[in-house]
């Protein structure tokens, strides 16, 4: 393949605006680099993976994106929009209602509500009604709604048997699939998955890949997740993302970072003769 | 989608409806001055002010303790401007009369005590409700002493009559009804504090189980995880501290009502303690717990505990260590026994109607 073909395969890929691009994110904590120089960009409809070792910098970039932490340099974009750099920060919030849902590697549900409530509090943002309309039920038609649409989500990712127990006493694989649900709620364009398969058995792991993909498709999603199973990140993502110790050392398809000797050795360790 | 079963539901409004026409009858039958009357009047204004705490503490998880505070901004408000114009003078002897020089009617005075507690509420909230749990509640305590200085500071006396009490405003047995006589036809006194305090909890409870309720309770529950769900912390936070506040104020427009008098130096932090008190025993997220507990308290502090305070003999023996102030020693060890032993209070997070709902659920499963 000639220099220009490749150009023009890069170009057909970035033909739209990219549903999120990071350029140059660097994110310092004192003296420790946690994120260093990191640039990529995910396009509308893919599943897009960030790997690397423990420590690597992974749940740091994802809490740049979401705007819990303020990059200390590098600009974030989604969509056309700049919403995080050294001068652009929003609160978390703003940044889910633009559109970025995520989840959390360990898990962050509401632990005192129902499997229902906690998927009906991630539509809270979406609301039409007001303090007044809702204090006095005028919302009926709102709520039911929303109810149904929950009702909907839980029968997506399989829980509605369990919709009116507290979400805490849920096994962990569910709890999980709990997580997306909510995420799901806030009718995001992207949504971030932070480690999905944790604590998950080989079965369930393959189960959570289709889901992945059947959920893209059916919500029109783009993906963006951090996972540490090798299997699910080759089966299903479009694109592989390389961190180490902060800075991004490969990129490319699930054969190409596969093959990648820089990547064997990041995680198997350098052979020291 | 599965109904739920309207009958707890309907058990616990007929539970509600109960009370209220027992309050009604007992009224008409027992004695106007018999201790239960006092017991339900400030069982019902101190439920309100503790369903408030609990919407603060239990629901959104914000640790206030400036409730005697906005009771005290409620008490004041609604006194200041009930006063009857032609009894100002008499209130108001060291200020000539006082600034003010009209009155309103008691439902306006009421929302006005409301709405002044959650202005300041509005205030305070700014900076502090930016600090974190304990911060928070050192930060609300001391506003709460504050604010009890300033009102008694003598050049705000023509408007707060300084440290001399506010009176002669309408309390509760001014809703009494009266014939041409001036005898009492149909006795209101204590249905009055049960309908407003009725009244607020229930627009609580709405607000409990609406969209905005489910919200507070996702911030009590993990603040960074329902910010990532797109629930904006200040603004939940500061709606949570100005609703509370509100409520806190009309309860500190009852308490006036009940004691026929306000005077600053009453609305102490020792208040506070007891309304967080009456939250801990009844249950921190449970409103049904909040309200019985009030009552229970309420009953035992003024009715059932008050021979501790005295000597007592049994027979010729002379029962030790009963004196004056023995009664807080005994509310101590409850305290410390409730938090021991029982920490999740009463009712835990449970409300009235999931009590008949557990039964039913039992039931179906024999």
């Amino acid at each position: 393949m000639s220099e220009a073909n490749v150009q023009t395969v890069a170009d057909m890929q970035t033909a739209g605006i990219p549903v999120l691009k990071l350029e140059h994110l660097t994110m310092q904590f004192g003296g420790v680099i946690a994120v260093n120089d990191f640039s990529m960009h995910i396009d509308q409809g893919e599943i897009v993976a960030l790997i690397g070792p423990n420590g690597a910098g992974k749940t740091t970039a994802f809490n740049c994106v979401t705007s819990v932490y303020q990059p200390t340099g590098g600009r974030i974009y989604f969509k056309d929009q700049e919403i995080g750099s050294g001068r652009i920060h929003h609160t978390p919030d703003r940044i889910t209602r633009m559109g970025i849902a995520r989840t959390f590697q360990n898990i962050r549900l509401f632990s005192g509500m129902t499997v229902m409530d906690n998927v009906m509090t991630a539509m809270h943002l979406r609301r039409r009604s007001n303090l007044v309309t809702q204090m006095l039920h005028l919302n009926a038609d709102e709520e039911r709604k929303n109810r149904e649409k929950a009702w909907k989500l839980l029968k997506t990712v399989g829980l509605t048997d369990v919709a009116e127990e507290l979400a805490t006493s849920l096994p962990y694989g569910k709890q999980r699939l709990l997580e997306i649900a909510r995420a799901l709620a806030t009718d995001p364009s992207l949504l971030l998955l932070d480690e999905p398969a944790a604590g998950m058995n080989p079965q369930e792991t393959a189960e959570l890949g289709q889901f992945i993909v059947r959920i893209k498709n059916e919500f029109d999603l783009t993906v963006f997740m951090i996972e540490h199973h090798m299997n699910l990140v080759m089966d299903i993502s479009d694109r592989i993302y390389v961190l180490d110790f902060g800075k991004p050392i490969a990129n490319g398809t699930p054969e190409e970072v596969q093959q990648n000797p820089v990547v064997i050795a990041a995680y198997l360790g350098v052979d020291e003769e | 989608m599965k109904k739920k079963s309207k009958v707890p539901a309907l058990i616990t409004w007929i539970i509600i409806a109960a009370v209220y026409a027992g309050v009604f009858a007992a009224e008409q039958v027992l004695p106007a001055t018999s201790m239960l009357f006092t017991v339900l009047k400030k069982g019902a204004t101190y439920a309100l002010v503790a369903v408030s705490m609990n919407l603060l503490n239990g629901f959104t998880g914000i640790f206030s303790l400036g409730q005697a505070g906005f009771m005290l901004i409620g008490a004041y408000v609604y006194g200041i401007f009930t006063i009857p114009v032609a009894d100002r003078p008499v209130v108001y002897q060291y200020y000539d009369g006082g600034v003010i020089q009209f009155a309103l009617p008691v439902v306006l005075a009421l929302a006005l005590a409301g709405l002044a507690a959650a202005f300041f509420a509005f205030l305070i909230g700014l900076p502090v409700l930016r600090l974190k749990s304990d911060y928070l509640a050192i930060a609300t305590l001391g506003f709460a002493e504050i604010i009890r200085v300033i009102v008694q500071w003598n050049p705000m006396g023509p408007v707060t009559n300084g440290s001399n009490m506010l009176r002669l405003f309408p309390n509760f047995n001014d809703f009494n009804i009266r014939n041409a006589q001036g005898e009492v036809t149909v006795y209101l006194s204590t249905l009055i504090p049960f309908l407003i305090s009725g009244v607020c909890i229930g627009l609580i409870v709405l607000l409990l189980n609406s969209g905005y309720g489910r919200a507070l309770k996702s911030i009590r529950d993990d603040e960074i995880a329902a910010e990532a769900m797109g629930i904006n912390l200040a603004h939940h936070k500061r709606l949570a501290f100005c609703i509370s506040s509100f409520f806190a104020g009309i309860g500190g427009a009852m308490l006036a009502m009940y004691q026929t008098t306000v005077q600053a130096k009453f609305f102490t932090t020792a208040m506070t303690y007891e309304i967080l008190l009456i939250v801990v025993i009844g249950g921190v997220g449970s409103v049904t717990g909040s309200v019985f507990s009030s009552f229970l308290f309420v009953a035992a502090s003024e009715w059932w505990l008050r021979f501790l305070d005295e000597k007592q003999m049994i027979g010729s023996f002379e029962v030790p260590l009963l004196r004056n102030g023995f009664r807080l020693v005994v509310f101590s060890v409850i305290i410390m026994v409730v938090v021991l032993f029982f920490r999740r209070g009463i009712m835990g997070t449970k409300e009235l109607p999931d009590l008949f709902r557990k039964k039913r659920k039992e039931e179906a499963e024999k």
